[in-house]
């Protein structure tokens, strides 16, 4: 499964929030989207999945235009992980991971015991089976978004599409669930996610886009993207990039802001 | 009550219940259009559906007969196809009322929607549910006391429905003279105790449909 992005316009009915984005994106590759608040990721992601029209440009699924495709086919390639919010009902989580299946079960069909065994089985695979019978209005931040990562899983997708995936767990299942990125690709998903930091990026993905103003100011492998100048020129702090030995004996990268040299928050940003 | 009354009185029932299950089929649907869609004519759509609320009911029922009438836009080939027209029957009190109180079940009902949260249809839509399936299963169910406050009124505005009704259907005992057109022929020629029966019946039922639509609109709230 291939996705192609050519030349994509987005934003809102009245209001262009980027232009001119292309990236293509491999089964098995993990892409990392970066950027400053209000720099238009979440837009984007709303727009590759269709939920917003797009201004302009294509999005291409194996060479097909997904512009005619319906709702049920989209969601047979594309899983979508949303940023964690609370809840409105109080389904169990096993109920919310079994929503995954929607889009394979029949018109008027019910959950089969293959699909509540397919939710079973990636409530296991993220090692929070034991949330099964919880109230998803009643459990924490880090477990609604394990929660909504197992029930973007159970959608079995092609094509993963993860909104700041990390942003509201501790430091332990930030790690838990970069780990399990890897693992997804090395399955042959195609992962694409947005976070704020750039460490996670260095430790997850492939290739790294840099989204500013809407725009893609730089896009390629984390080490030639993420640099002190491109930081810098993008959020307008001074970092320093530099490689580590790690335990267990391969080199990372890490990125360190230096604190004090940075100017204060420029007033051009938007909030969000 | 004289049986005169009664007659009146039941064909008001059927009208207004006729009209307010017809609002449901072409009201909500239009609310939903109103609420969720840009599309080119939204605007016009708007202004047509609200027009009954602005324009005195005897302008509504003009444009009604110039649409519907022997000689109307429509109603002319009906006629020509059919020998038949709808103008003066039953069903012309039930489109008369229908018109006049559908600016209340789409203005209801598109509110309703509106404050239905879109990230809910989104989820909905990311997980392969289509727009339709979405609208009737999410949508729908979430703005559901706004939908039943709408139909109420449209209900009430049905039953109390007089100048288009005169203008399209007449004043036709047993056929298209309901309860407040009787109330104009009763007080026109001096039965005054009649007219106050009938008034007296429309008062309370008026009051019954406010109280629950006040107690509808409390919950969507």
């Amino acid at each position: 499964m291939r996705l192609d992005v050519q030349d994509l316009a987005f934003g809102y009915a009245r209001k262009e929030v980027g232009r001119g984005v292309s990236f293509s994106l491999a089964g098995g590759e993990v892409l990392c989207l970066l950027g400053p608040n209000g720099g238009g990721k979440t837009t984007l992601f709303k727009t590759v999945l269709r939920l917003l029209a797009p201004h302009g440009g294509r999005v291409d699924v194996d060479g097909d235009s997904v512009a005619g495709w319906s709702r049920l086919r989209l969601a047979r390639v594309f899983g979508y992980v949303p940023q964690a919010q609370l809840g409105v009902f109080p389904f169990t989580v096993a109920e919310i991971v079994l929503m995954g299946r929607t889009a394979h079960i029949g018109p008027f069909a019910t959950p089969s015991r293959g699909d509540r065994a397919v939710a079973e089985e990636m409530l296991a695979a993220l090692g929070i089976g034991h949330l099964a019978p919880r109230p998803y209005t009643e459990i924490s931040g880090g477990e609604r978004q394990l929660t909504l990562i197992a029930r973007a899983l159970a959608q079995r997708p092609a094509i993963l599409v993860m909104d700041e995936p990390t942003a509201s767990l501790d430091f332990g299942n930030q790690v838990r669930v970069l780990a399990e990125i890897e693992q997804l690709a090395r399955r042959g998903i195609a992962v694409m996610l947005s976070t704020h930091d750039p460490d996670h990026a260095f430790l997850c993905a492939h290739r790294v886009a840099l989204l500013h103003h809407g725009r893609l100011a730089r896009l390629g492998p984390p080490a030639e993207v993420i640099t002190r100048e491109s930081l810098r020129e993008v959020y307008g702090v001074d970092v320093t990039v530099t490689e580590l030995p790690r335990a267990d004996g391969r080199v990372a990268r890490v990125c360190v802001p230096t604190l004090g040299s940075s100017p204060p928050l420029h007033s051009g940003e938007r909030a969000g | 009550m004289s049986p005169d009354s009664i007659t009146a009185l039941w064909l008001s029932l059927q009208v207004a219940v006729s009209a307010t299950a017809l609002n449901a089929l072409v009201g909500i649907p239009i609310a939903y259009v109103l609420a969720r869609r840009r599309f080119w004519g939204r605007n016009l759509v708007d202004l047509l559906v609200t027009l009954p609320l602005i324009l005195p009911p005897t302008v509504v029922g003009y444009y009604l007969i110039v649409l519907l009438g022997r000689r109307g836009v429509l109603g002319a080939p009906l006629y020509a196809l059919t020998g038949w027209t709808v103008a003066f029957t039953w069903y012309a009190a039930v489109i008369a009322a229908t018109v006049m109180s559908l600016p209340l079940i789409v203005r209801t009902v598109r509110a309703a929607i509106e404050s239905v949260d879109r990230d809910l249809e989104r989820a909905a839509y990311t997980l392969g549910r289509s727009e339709l399936r979405t609208a009737l299963e999410v949508t729908l169910p979430l703005a559901r006391n706004g939908i039943l406050a709408g139909l109420v009124l449209a209900f009430a505005r049905a039953l109390g429905e007089f100048g288009a009704t005169l203008m399209l259907a007449g004043n036709i005992p047993g056929r298209t003279a309901t309860v407040p057109l009787s109330i104009y022929t009763a007080v026109q020629t001096g039965e005054s105790a009649e007219s106050l029966a009938l008034v007296a019946v429309l008062t309370a039922l008026s009051c019954l449909v406010l109280i629950a639509a006040n107690r509808l609109g409390a919950r969507a709230a």
